[in-house]
């Protein structure tokens, strides 16, 4: 009964949605549903855990139709982190040939977009637009969970 | 003479003819005459099988061809049922033979297997027609001995054929002495002929009929392959060419079954409820401890010969619950019961005929029958793959395969019970629950076999380098995959030959009518359509497939995901080992696996660790529970018998002079 | 002909309700943990866009990957097609339960074979747990299928739920209750729901039904989300109606069929709630801790059969 009780008392944690990005090109055939599949491709995690936030019930992508998945054949989008590393570029590349058409591709943060404050690092191959074409940036070291979810809102139509 | 006793004569007669042939011919044609002939002895076979089913019983008195009871032959209904059976496995197996036996003169081709072969068939189609004790005996042992010969083929080749042959040798002629006890106690009590038993079988003591019956029942189960007397089951069954296990397998156990029906049914009319109980528990526990064994199995054969302890042990359900439902007066769900037994004997010798002849097809191309090492045959052996597929089909008891129809039909009888009595309250739900746990792990053991046997990528290279067998033998597997399909979809062309058989058993018709395409119980709402079934999963398939191709993108090929770091090799893939590691896991109490850990550590150091071999083995624990003490406790007997003979003329004249005194004396005294 | 238009009502109901019924579950699921979740018809929209995605298959991979979306698709069909769901006037008279649980098993198969068609780990993963968790609940079904029938001296279907509409009395003894709880626990594992399995998690590892269709994209993806969407509003459905069939039409009248329809859509979003609220409050068993869960359904069963006996 504990929990019971805990769950009537908080009620609703999701706060109200997060007006959609209208600079992002609506993808078309999507249709209000974009399975997700995430790429650390050698970010501090930064990145990831504004990420985290943005499916958390806090700002609550799923109700814009957003979902994470395990597979790159399951996915419509991919959310790349961090610059690319050297051992990440081959896998990178490969989760990207895995998905089937029509895919995009979302580099998140500054570190994916000119390599950050990693720029010139030893094991560092480049920005991910070196290995994937990109689609959209989201900017901010980290971003916030807000920019992201108006992104992926954008992406869904919905 | 009758069409029956023409047919019959001629399969012999072609048998007969056969195993001359292996002698004479050379190595070139061998096969291929012997392979034909056998073909056609089948084809008799099949053929006085289907003359006596259809009301033309046969009876023919040789009474010089044996010393002192001399030969008698008698076909009714019942014995039509198993000719038919034999026969049609035989036709399949003499085709398969010809490809796989081949031009070489070698292993399956030489001339000792080649003649024994058809001797082989011979005999078992002269065991269903006996009609006198001493023909049965005659035709059981010669059954016994030239199966014995044919296992042991390859016994050159593989040291485990040598032990396989010793074990089948030992369990089957034990089976047979007991047989024979059983059996000429009943003849010296109520005559040789099966005729005079049955007219005297009313008047013999209890005690009598219960000593034959627990006797020939051991004979019987022993010869089925029946938990606990099956050991020599999976050795033989493994170790032996494939064609042969394909008969030994569809054909052979099927006469246990055949022997306690003549035997309990027929000769002896019935008896107390015991007997019945007795049977349905072997049954039960038959099923239960061979699927779960076959499905822990990696060996492709041993888990097949295990899976017919388990369908033997579904039968011996049937017959059971017949003999239980008949004793308790409800002579229409016996005869129900007894015409699922019957119909599953059928199927079960289609689908294990063809999973055998798969089977010897994939090992024949890869050369190694272990689960763990083949995988890849459906693009390198598409026909064998699907023919096999269809057999797993047939044997895991899904719709619309065959083994479904005679699962639903026992289930059903079952499902019915007059609910007069606590024993059938308790023993129908136990068997209801025995069935389905075996149903569903038999599920799990075919998609095993299937799955990491035939699918996906090679896991060695002998599974790499395989081709398609040759076309003799696809052939044969085509024509028992379409007997298979023919049953799976009109099961009810066999019920007015299963109605003369439960008449001739003296039970009533079983309680079915429905028409053609129609199997529905009378009296009851209770039906099933397994044409319509079969159609409609095909056709929506189809549509389904169709409409998804027309109206959707065009499918492209990729590489397996493999999480970014590949690329995948073939050690990645699951194994038959793996695949039944939870089942296994679930089922330790009862499996006990054995697992060694050797860790070998370095020179220098012995917290460093070189190497560690792991190996784990699912022994068979009812054979090391009663089978290893009796063979040491033998061993010690015969050890200690050698004490009697230590080579001393003199112990040896005393031996002789004692037995001198001893029979002066009994002559004297008596 | 009316039983033909009761089939195809049945299918059309069925085969929309089946996304929706997975969208209350989500619906309600996020609303308990306090977030706003997608809308009900989300599964629709998904469903939408994979539909004219283009599928995938692995080179090494044959005609049984390819084959199994038709054929799990097809067997849900069939089910949805000959059960008394909305009505019980179908042709051909109702399915047989058995041959029902049968045509289960054949949807399991053919997606477990594709798992170890594709040769990859995960695959295999997910082909062999769920065939170890279908052997086991294999007996619990058939032992309720006894129960079931016992009692009407049939395992057809209609019959058993023309029977209970008939006698609602029968429906409230203690065979019923239990063979209602171990049924439940059956469909908990037949249609990979906590505790037996997480349908939204993305630990492979965790993983049971979702290991096998980590290969499948596009169209393929579509017909394997509808059919276990399809399995999973089947089996609520014949749970809804074994147990509690008020409303169920009896007579092919389209007065009938329209209440029938309403009723069954009712009773089984009504459950679908009941099942999401409940995982809310449970988490996933460890798969070697599934046995015990399943062995108790079936002793559950196995009293129904005997309280079937001796009660009745």
């Amino acid at each position: 009964m504990g929990l019971l009780r805990r769950i009537l008392k908080n009620g609703r944690a999701a706060e109200s949605a997060v007006p959609t990005d209208r600079a992002v090109p609506k993808a078309g055939d999507l249709g209000g549903s974009v399975q997700v599949r995430h790429v650390d491709a050698g970010s501090c995690n930064g990145c990831e855990i504004e990420l985290g936030q943005a499916f958390s019930p806090v700002y609550d992508a799923e109700r814009h139709g957003v979902r994470l998945v395990a597979s790159p054949r399951h996915a419509d989008v991919l959310t790349v982190t961090g610059p690319v590393t050297v051992n990440m570029a081959e896998p990178l590349r490969k989760t990207h040939a895995a998905m089937p058409e029509p895919r995009l591709v979302v580099a998140v943060g500054d570190c994916a977009r000119d390599c950050g404050v990693f720029a010139g690092g030893h094991g560092v191959l480049g920005p991910v637009a070196d290995v994937i074409p990109v689609d959209l940036h989201i900017a901010g070291c980290p971003p916030r969970p807000e920019q992201i979810v108006a992104v992926l809102r954008g992406l869904s139509g919905r | 003479m009758n069409p029956t006793g023409t047919a019959l004569i001629t399969a012999l007669l072609l048998a007969a003819t056969a195993a001359l042939a292996a002698l004479v011919f050379p190595a070139a044609w061998r096969a291929r005459v012997v392979g034909t002939l056998v073909a056609g002895t089948g084809s008799s076979g099949v053929w006085a099988g289907a003359a006596a089913l259809s009301g033309h019983g046969w009876d023919a008195d040789l009474p010089r061809l044996l010393p002192l009871a001399g030969m008698r032959l008698a076909v009714d209904s019942l014995s039509g049922w198993f000719l038919l059976l034999i026969g049609a496995v035989a036709v399949a197996v003499g085709v398969y033979t010809i490809g796989y036996a081949g031009p070489g003169g070698r292993g399956a081709g030489s001339r000792p297997s080649l003649s024994l072969l058809p001797v082989f068939v011979g005999a078992l189609l002269l065991v269903p027609a006996a009609g006198s004790v001493p023909t049965f005996l005659l035709g059981w042992e010669l059954m016994a001995v030239t199966s014995l010969g044919l296992v042991a083929t390859e016994h050159r080749h593989h040291a485990q054929v040598r032990s396989a042959t010793v074990w089948y040798a030992a369990m089957t002629q034990a089976g047979f002495v007991t047989v024979l006890i059983g059996l000429t106690w009943l003849a010296a009590a109520a005559g040789t002929d099966f005729t005079a038993v049955r007219a005297t079988a009313g008047v013999l003591s209890p005690a009598v009929k219960n000593a034959v019956f627990v006797l020939c029942l051991v004979g019987f189960a022993a010869k089925a392959g029946a938990v606990p007397l099956h050991p020599w089951l999976p050795r033989a069954h493994a170790e032996a060419p494939s064609h042969v296990s394909a008969l030994m397998s569809a054909a052979m156990v099927k006469l246990g079954v055949y022997g306690l029906v003549r035997v309990g049914f027929d000769l002896l009319g019935g008896g107390p409820r015991w007997w019945w109980l007795t049977i349905a528990a072997i049954g039960a526990l038959s099923a239960l401890y061979g699927i779960m064994q076959a499905a822990v199995a990696t060996d492709l054969k041993r888990l097949l010969a295990f899976s017919t302890s388990e369908n033997i042990g579904l039968i011996l359900l049937g017959v059971g619950f017949a003999g239980l439902y008949n004793v308790e007066g409800a002579r229409g769900l016996a005869a129900l019961a007894m015409a699922a037994a019957l119909l599953h004997t059928l199927n079960h010798a289609g689908f294990k005929a063809l999973l055998f002849l798969g089977a010897g097809s994939a090992v024949k191309a890869t050369g190694t029958r272990d689960l763990d090492q083949l995988g890849g045959l459906s693009r390198r052996m598409p026909a064998t793959t699907m023919l096999v597929a269809a057999g797993a089909l047939g044997a895991a008891a899904l719709p619309p395969g065959n083994g479904f129809v005679s699962e639903w039909l026992l289930l059903q009888s079952l499902l019915h019970q007059p609910g007069a009595g606590a024993v059938l309250a308790i023993a129908a739900p136990t068997a209801v629950a025995v069935i389905a746990l075996t149903a569903g792990i038999g599920v799990a053991t075919y998609v095993k076999a299937v799955g990491t046997g035939f699918l996906a990528r090679p896991r060695r290279a002998a599974a790499a380098g395989a081709t398609e067998s040759p076309p003799s033998m696809i052939v044969a597997m085509i024509a028992v995959a379409l007997a298979c399909a023919v049953l799976a979809v009109l099961p009810t062309i066999t019920l007015p030959a299963i109605g003369r058989i439960v008449a001739s058993l003296h039970l009533v018709s079983p309680p079915l009518d429905g028409g053609l395409t129609a199997i529905q119980l009378s009296g009851y709402t209770t039906r099933f359509w397994p044409l319509w079934l079969a159609a409609a999963i095909v056709v929506v398939t189809g549509l389904v497939a169709v409409l998804a191709r027309r109206f959707g993108r065009a499918r492209r090929r990729a590489v397996a995901w493999d999480c970014g770091d590949g690329p995948l090799t073939s050690r990645m893939e699951y194994t038959a080992t793996s695949f039944a590691e939870p089942l296994q896991r679930v089922f330790d109490d009862a499996l006990a696996p054995e697992r060694d850990v050797d860790v070998t550590h370095h020179e220098e150091s012995a917290y460093h660790v070189q190497a560690i071999a792991y190996r784990q083995r699912i022994p068979d624990r009812i054979e090391n529970r009663f089978y290893q003490p009796l063979l040491r406790a033998v061993e010690r007997l015969g050890l200690a018998g050698r004490g009697l003979a230590p080579g001393v003329m003199h112990r040896y004249l005393a031996y002789m002079l004692t037995a001198l005194i001893a029979v002066l004396l009994a002559g004297v005294i008596r | 002909m009316t039983s033909w238009a009761g089939a195809a009502a049945q299918l059309v109901l069925v085969g929309v309700l089946a996304p929706i019924v997975v969208g209350v579950t989500r619906a309600v699921r996020s609303r308990l943990e306090g977030r706003a979740g997608g809308r009900v018809l989300q599964p629709w929209r998904d469903l939408r866009k994979l539909l004219r995605k283009p599928p995938t298959s692995p080179p090494d991979a044959g005609i049984f990957f390819i084959a199994a979306p038709p054929v799990l698709m097809a067997t849900s069909v069939i089910i949805a097609v000959t059960s008394p769901f909305i009505t019980t006037v179908l042709p051909a008279g109702s399915a047989d339960l058995i041959v029902v649980v049968g045509l289960l098993l054949l949807g399991t198969v053919a997606l477990a074979l594709a798992g170890l068609d594709t040769g990859t780990a995960f695959g295999g993963m997910g082909s062999s747990r769920e065939m170890t968790i279908a052997a086991l609940v294999e007996p619990t079904l058939l032992l309720s299928v006894f129960a079931l029938s016992a009692r009407v001296g049939s395992s057809n279907l209609g019959t058993i739920i023309s029977a209970a509409a008939s006698h609602p009395s029968t429906v409230f003894t203690p065979a019923s209750v239990l063979a209602f709880a171990a049924l439940a626990i059956a469909t908990l594992a037949e249609t990979a729901r906590i505790p037996v399995d997480n349908p939204s998690t993305h630990l492979e590892l965790t993983m049971v039904h979702e290991a096998m269709t980590l290969e499948y994209s596009g169209r393929d993806l579509a017909l394997v989300e509808w059919a276990s969407a399809l399995r999973l509003t089947i089996l609520l459905g014949l749970l809804a109606n074994l147990f509690a069939p008020w409303g169920i039409a009896v007579s092919g009248s389209a007065a009938g069929l329209a209440i029938g329809a309403a009723a069954f859509a009712a009773k089984v979003l009504g459950l679908a709630t009941v099942l999401a609220a409940g995982e809310v409050f449970a988490a996933k068993l460890r798969l070697f801790r599934v046995p015990e869960l399943l062995a108790g359904s079936f002793a559950l069963s196995l009293l129904a059969v005997l309280a079937s006996y001796v009660l009745a």
